[in-house]
């Protein structure tokens, strides 16, 4: 719309008393306007007023613009004392001034910025290290309670909840646990060959890769790769919910969210891991009879029986309880983090990050905690 | 005053196949305070939707002023739709942002202003939905209707020329609602805007409502449309009676029903 714009201008005259503002032209969100804070600047400090009036016989069109600039010269005329007249104003501006000034601003709401420094930035993170551990320790406490509830058949929970939890972290997990299984075994197998092979003890990489496998990067590959996965879904379904204050109203209904929720996905991720452990043994274990096979004149028959014979029972089962410890770990993070999610869109991608994150350390920490434990115990 | 603003054609609405409302014609002219009225569920928020260009009808088309919203491309569609400003039923704020922040996304997205003029027009904005003072709080920190006058003072930060409010008086006190009222027909009076707006409000359908339709939801179709006085005054529907009488209208006295309706009045 190629309308012309009158150019905007605002005169103030003053007699005596009386301060006049004539306002003239067009008073549109893209016109040129004079600074009103310069012209009011020129009558020093103001207080000598005592009464405003509008003149607005050459106002052409307006929208908010002109209004900021009227509630701007009304502030000022309030702080001076100076009484406004807004009866000359057009009545429609007279209407929507009447809006701005129904509901004042009640006292308190504004809120200042206030400086922080870098010692109370450390203070702060410091606290609120502790605060986490604290959240953390309830955490677990609250978690422990729904458990035994759970055993004496008091848990308030839905086993269609449970069994689909299952399902989404089971069998959907299956191809991307196969190929990264494959991949850690075909990369164990070449990186023994290596050293292997100048002995010629090519046979002996089935035992590499077998007990490697087994008693340590199987559950951890699956550990990362659901903490990935699951952890951080539950976070964001968690996180969510919290936003919609829907865990509000479970609790409303009676229900407690930790037995609800949290229960649920727990439980699943106990009984899911360890056998998606086992299943990422057996595809590193086929990763590595591929490599082995193919290059380093190895029958298959060979590297099974080599295999069988290099894996006990006890490296099994190491590693499956490792992997089933990962899976506590994992729903802990993911279900705590969702759980402490604030109240909006980016606080559940917050919660999600830190679920991974605190996810992966937990994992680690523990690992390496088992696997000193298991080496002294000589196990 | 009286020239046709949004021109609904024989449109028909659906999710997937099934068809929520069908056959819809009516014209909302400049300068209305156009209700569109009817039961919970009857696709009023849908309706709304495809008069802002979030969902294509499955047949039939909208048109603003000459312009058909539907068949023109991209850059016209987005070209048409900056003069609308939406209120959602949810309010619909970012919630990642401040109330200052919310209300200054359109400005700073469509306008040249410095930071000093948009804080001001937010300040006003805010102030007429009487929020003075809450530019730096969170959505999450508000009530309810705070939460929804806040998407009020965002859906005017354009001094749009059509407003689509879905709902603007759920959850607000009656002084509040009176207030907003005010507000709406300020808008319409003194910026010329039309506004569109979805309410159950008996009191304000009849306090600022120029031009209404009802939808019904067994026939899917609009079944009345006109100023709600005169159809309160005029139409013989049972349906539409008992929605604007809040269902006093069980019996089937129809003069009894009009005396209960110009009592609520
Ligand atoms: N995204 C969607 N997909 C499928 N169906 C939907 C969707 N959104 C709404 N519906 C259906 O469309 C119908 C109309 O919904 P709509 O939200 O428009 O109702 P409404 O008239 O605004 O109701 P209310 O007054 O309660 O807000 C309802 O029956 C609803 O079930
Ligand atoms: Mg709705």
């Amino acid at each position: 719309m190629a309308v012309d714009n009158r150019p905007s201008n605002i005169t103030v005259n003053c007699k005596a008393h009386l301060l006049e503002v004539d306002i003239i032209g067009d008073w549109l969100l893209d016109s040129q306007i004079p600074d009103l804070d310069l012209i009011l600047a020129q009558f020093g400090d103001g207080t000598q007023f005592k009464k405003l009036v509008f003149s607005t016989e050459s106002l052409g069109r307006w929208d908010s613009l002109l209004m900021t600039e009227l509630i701007k010269l009304i502030s000022y005329s309030e702080e001076k004392g100076i009484s406004v007249d807004t009866k000359t104003l057009p009545s429609g501006i007279q209407g929507l001034l009447g809006l701005v000034f129904a509901v004042p601003e009640r006292a308190g709401v504004r809120r200042q910025s206030i400086h922080i420094s870098w010692l109370e930035i450390v203070g702060n993170s410091g606290l609120r290290l502790q605060s986490d551990v604290n959240a953390l320790i309830v955490f677990i406490g609250n978690l422990t309670l729904s458990v035994f509830a759970f055993f004496r058949g008091k848990a308030h929970f839905r086993w269609v909840d449970l069994w689909r939890n299952v399902q989404d972290c089971g069998p959907s997990a299956l191809p991307i646990i196969t190929l990264i299984s494959l991949l850690v075994g075909l990369i164990l197998a070449f990186v023994g060959s290596v050293q292997l092979s100048l002995f010629g003890a090519q046979l002996y990489i089935a035992d590499l890769v077998g007990l490697g496998m087994s008693r340590e990067m199987g559950g951890l590959m699956t550990a990362v790769i659901m903490s990935g996965r699951t952890g951080a879904a539950y976070a964001a379904q968690l996180g969510t919910m919290q936003v919609n204050n829907e865990i509000d109203a479970l609790e409303t209904m009676g229900f407690d969210p930790m037995e609800f929720l949290v229960l649920p996905r727990v439980l699943a991720l106990i009984f899911v891991m360890p056998l998606l452990c086992l299943y990422a043994d057996l595809m590193g274990i086929i990763g590595g009879a591929l490599v082995t096979v193919n290059f380093f004149e190895v029958s298959l028959v060979e590297y099974i029986n080599r295999t069988i014979n290099a894996i006990h029972m006890l490296d099994l089962s190491v590693g499956v309880f490792k992997c089933a410890v990962f899976g506590v770990l994992i729903a802990l993070s993911g279900c705590m983090r969702g759980m402490q999610c604030g109240r909006s869109a980016s606080e559940v991608g917050d919660a999600t990050t830190s679920a991974v994150v605190t996810g992966i350390v937990f994992i680690v920490i523990a690992d390496s905690l088992m696997t000193i434990i298991c080496n002294r115990l000589g196990i | 005053m009286n020239s046709p603003c949004l021109s609904i054609k024989n449109m028909t609405m659906a999710y997937g196949n099934f068809i929520i409302q069908r056959d819809l014609d009516f014209t909302i002219n400049r300068g209305d305070i156009f209700v569109i009225m009817g039961a919970s569920g009857c696709g009023k928020s849908t309706l709304l939707m495809h008069l802002i260009g979030l969902h294509r009808p499955m047949s039939g088309d909208v048109f603003y002023g000459e312009e058909s919203l539907w068949q023109a491309d991209y850059k016209d569609r987005q070209r048409l739709l900056r003069q609308t400003g939406v209120l959602f039923q949810s309010g619909a704020l970012l919630s990642s942002m401040t109330l200052a922040e919310n209300v200054a996304l359109p400005l700073t997205e469509h306008t040249r202003l410095g930071a000093q003029r948009i804080r001001q027009l937010v300040s006003y904005k805010l102030a007429l939905v009487g929020l003075a003072g809450f530019e730096d709080y969170y959505p999450a920190e508000l009530s309810g209707g705070m939460q929804k006058r806040a998407g009020l003072a965002r859906a005017m930060a354009l001094d749009p020329k059509i407003l689509f409010f879905d709902e603007p008086s759920a959850g607000l006190d009656p002084v509040s609602a009176k207030l907003l009222d005010d507000l709406i027909r300020s808008l319409r009076d003194h910026l010329g805007a039309t506004i569109v707006i979805v309410t159950h409000e008996l009191a304000s359908i009849f306090a600022i409502g120029t031009y209404s339709v009802f939808l019904d939801m067994e026939t899917k179709t609009m079944i009345a449309s006109g100023p709600p006085k005169q159809l309160l005054a005029e139409s013989r529907d049972p349906k539409v009676l008992r929605f604007l009488t809040r269902g006093a209208s069980e019996s089937s006295n129809i003069s009894a029903i009009k005396r209960q309706g110009h009592e609520i009045l």
